[in-house]
């Protein structure tokens, strides 16, 4: 019965990496410049949900501050990101 | 791996969790990847910052709960923070996509080709 945790989080982990690949082709070949910023927010909650899984992997509390920090972090970066398509210009 | 011996509900319940949540935010980054416009693909990743989310998330608090033997619910922070701010990135995105597309189709109408240089 203890192997079925490494298994589920191997697979976890190879979903979230697969989800991690999509956002980062979006950002790479995304046709606009919104469909981008909308890449690279997806990219930034799927390495936060895959820093949880580490966590849950090593059965240390650390990773679940990296996440926190990434969450705040890149909710500032894509809103500043959308501010400037929207007027080209970060701060008025 | 972690030597500590936790009980068969609870890995059950961890693993299970685990999954759905994984296979959720790989079916909303699959959407981005496959739907056509851009106010289409803007309705995929929100499955994998809600759902995706917090199926992970309570994976990690009863795992962590079970292994502390007592209630860690800190990651409800994440939770709660991923939900209040994925609403205002998209929202202020959408604006800024809308914002393009009628400076983009009001330079279509005019037919300038430097504005349209500067509108890439």
């Amino acid at each position: 019965m203890s192997a079925v945790l490494p298994w589920s989080i191997l697979i976890a982990q190879i979903l979230l990496g697969g989800a991690m690949t999509f956002a980062a082709y979006r950002i790479l070949r995304g046709p606009r410049a919104q469909d981008r910023v909308l890449g690279f927010d997806t990219l930034y909650v799927n390495s936060m949900l895959m820093l949880l899984t580490f966590g849950i992997k090593s059965g240390s509390t650390l990773y679940f501050e990296v996440a926190l920090i990434i969450a705040l972090l890149g909710f500032v970066s894509s809103v500043a990101l959308a501010k400037f398509l929207l007027r080209g210009e970060v701060i008025e | 791996m972690n030597e500590i011996e936790i009980p068969t509900i609870a890995t059950i319940v961890t693993s299970a969790f685990l999954i759905i949540g994984a296979a959720l935010t790989f079916i909303g980054s699959l959407g981005l990847l496959r739907l056509k416009k851009f106010y289409e693909k803007v309705h995929a990743p929100t499955l994998g910052t809600t759902l995706g989310a917090g199926f992970i998330a309570t994976s990690s608090m009863i795992y962590f709960s079970t292994l502390a033997s007592r209630p860690a619910f800190h990651e409800l922070l994440i939770v709660a923070f991923v939900t209040i701010t994925t609403p205002i990135t998209l929202m202020v995105l959408v604006r800024a996509a809308v914002f393009r597309d009628e400076l983009e189709s009001n330079e279509t109408a005019s037919s300038s080709p430097e504005s349209e240089q500067l509108s890439r």
